[in-house]
């Protein structure tokens, strides 16, 4: 077995073979600017970022036109927000978002209160769904724009765009989405979906890192203000020389991911149930996160009682992510996880396992086995442990700190 | 995050790790940190007839530094007298284990949880000495 295995895949992807050899000759030989407009290097570019703006737009079921491109899902997500925000101001100067978002959803929302927006934060269910009774209610007549994400980053559950998107129809909230983590784990239809911006980005989906995407509603219009300037690129919504390359990387990322992400989530989910019998065998651990609205990818669990970058430490031939303050240069646990009303004791301790198009099953198999060595290996290290095992409830244990 | 060797050294082979009964008036236990910040350290003295520390025990809920820390001050400990052992500094420890800035805290602790299992030991010989005034003579 090959070590360390990458169980990591919601941070980052590996750019599959196949993109990278795609991309290559627009280094190298096919290296026109695709905004020169006077010889046939800028025009055999832009034939490529016009292919590749078709292939993204196919995955998500919209318009190629409706595509613009970005340097990631951040930039995308700060476009959509500001752009819109700015532009609509004029309606009111309300957002409402959800307190699990991304940071850079989160972070553009502080930026915008600076400016004088006042920004409602839902707590999501304990199980990670947003409340949609809630939601309504935040709703207000001076809304103009609401962001929540498809698939949450640390915990993989599904929102339910359709129905979000329905009260942001009828109260006419422009609704914004951060897909960075949905593109090729589950089906996006643009033309059913009341979405009218959402964000994208290549290298969770198998493409490059520095690319990415806003797909900008044009029926009914949806109008956002540049956060850019520069040669009017992208209609004028976003400046700046397109890089060619990582764009055909994207799509050709994206034509994969339509092609194969039905098989492939099926595989994906195979393993994960796997890995979540497995692990749910060593014995006090919790799911993070509804299990049944989820992308199969994800795996997040909290091992109680013991400290999740110790955890990690102990399993290093594992790539994966915790929860933990101590992995966190703010001492803060994640924020996701006690937004949904989880201990910080049990945030502390919890791993996210995320799987992708490269795992395979002897992977899984070491994982479990490694796990279910170490965690009471970790245990008999831990006087909590022992308090617990003694009958101790520590949540009413006196702590001198 | 990357740790030096002494800290690895530390969390792959803890140092007398495990516990003494907390009733025996010849221990000492210190139990310093709390779940909700990520660190608990459970340190426990037992100490001769002479006050020296002779032996140390430890367990640690917490990341590799704060179970490196305790494994640390464990080895430390021993041999010193109950002065000698409150004369350790969090400094002294962080500098053995070369521990990053965002994990000075839990060489905090280490030294916090001596204090502790000394204070610990001390009380509980205090009253120990009251309930068995014979026992006390003989000690002195």
């Amino acid at each position: 077995m090959e070590l360390p295995i990458y169980l990591d895949y919601a941070a980052t992807t590996p750019v599959d073979p196949r993109v990278a050899e795609k991309m290559l000759p627009y280094l190298t030989s096919k290296y026109g600017n695709p905004a020169s407009r006077s010889h046939s290097f800028g025009w055999e570019a832009e034939k490529a970022v016009e292919q590749a703006r078709e292939q993204v737009a196919a995955l998500i079921n919209c318009d190629p036109s409706e595509i613009i491109w970005t340097s990631g899902a951040t930039e995308s997500d700060n476009l959509a927000i500001k752009g819109a925000a700015h532009f609509y101001a004029s309606k009111g100067k309300h957002l409402v978002t959800l307190k699990t978002e991304h940071k850079a959803v989160l972070d553009t929302m502080r930026q915008l209160e600076r400016e004088g927006f006042e920004v409602t934060y839902l707590e999501p269910k304990p199980d990670g769904l947003l409340d949609l009774d809630q939601f309504r209610e935040a709703l207000r007549p001076n809304t103009a724009v609401a962001s929540v994400m498809f698939v949450n980053s640390e915990i993989g559950v599904i929102q339910d765009l359709a129905a979000i998107g329905a009260s942001c129809r009828e109260r006419g909230v422009i609704f914004h989405v951060d897909a960075a983590q949905a593109t090729g784990k589950i089906e996006i239809d643009l033309a059913r979906l009341p979405v009218d911006l959402m964000s994208l980005c290549a290298h969770k989906t198998y493409g490059p890192k520095g690319i990415g995407a806003l797909y900008v509603r044009k029926k009914p219009r949806v109008r956002i203000q540049a956060q850019m300037h520069g040669g009017g690129h992208e209609r004028g919504m976003r400046s700046g020389t397109l890089p060619t390359h990582q764009i055909v990387g994207m799509g050709e990322a994206f034509a994969i991911a339509r092609v194969e992400m039905a098989e492939e989530s099926r595989r994906i989910r195979r393993l994960r149930d796997k890995l979540l019998d497995g692990l749910l065998g060593i014995g006090e651990v919790y799911v993070n996160g509804n299990l049944e609205h989820r992308v199969p990818h994800n795996l997040n669990m909290s091992f109680a009682f013991i400290e999740g970058e110790s955890l990690m430490m102990a399993i290093k031939d594992i790539a994966v992510s915790s929860g933990s303050a101590c992995t966190s240069a703010t001492l803060e646990p994640s924020y996701v996880l006690k937004a949904l009303g989880r201990s910080d004791e049990l945030a502390h301790s919890s791993i996210r396992f995320s799987l992708g198009r490269f795992t395979t099953e002897a992977q899984i198999d070491y994982a479990i086995d490694l796990i279910s060595r170490q965690v009471p290996r970790l245990r008999e290290m831990s006087p909590l442990w022992e308090m617990h095992q003694a009958g101790i409830d520590l949540n009413q244990v006196k702590w001198a700190s | 995050m990357a740790y030096s060797e002494k800290v690895l050294d530390h969390y792959e082979n803890p140092r007398n790790l495990g516990a003494f009964d907390a009733n025996d008036p010849t221990v000492g236990t210190g139990m310093v940190g709390a779940p909700a910040c990520g660190d608990v350290m459970r340190l426990q003295i037992k100490v001769n007839e002479t006050g020296v520390i002779e032996d140390a025990r430890f367990k640690t809920y917490g990341c590799g530094s704060a179970i490196a820390s305790s494994s640390l001050v464990t080895e430390w400990v021993k041999g010193k007298t109950l002065a000698e052992a409150l004369a350790i500094k969090n400094s002294q420890i962080a500098e053995e284990l070369a521990l990053p800035p965002v994990k000075i805290h839990c060489s905090v602790l280490a030294e916090e949880a001596i204090k502790a299992a000394v204070t610990d030991y001390q009380t509980r010989q205090a009253a120990f000495g009251q309930a068995n005034p014979a026992q006390d003579a003989v000690s002195a």
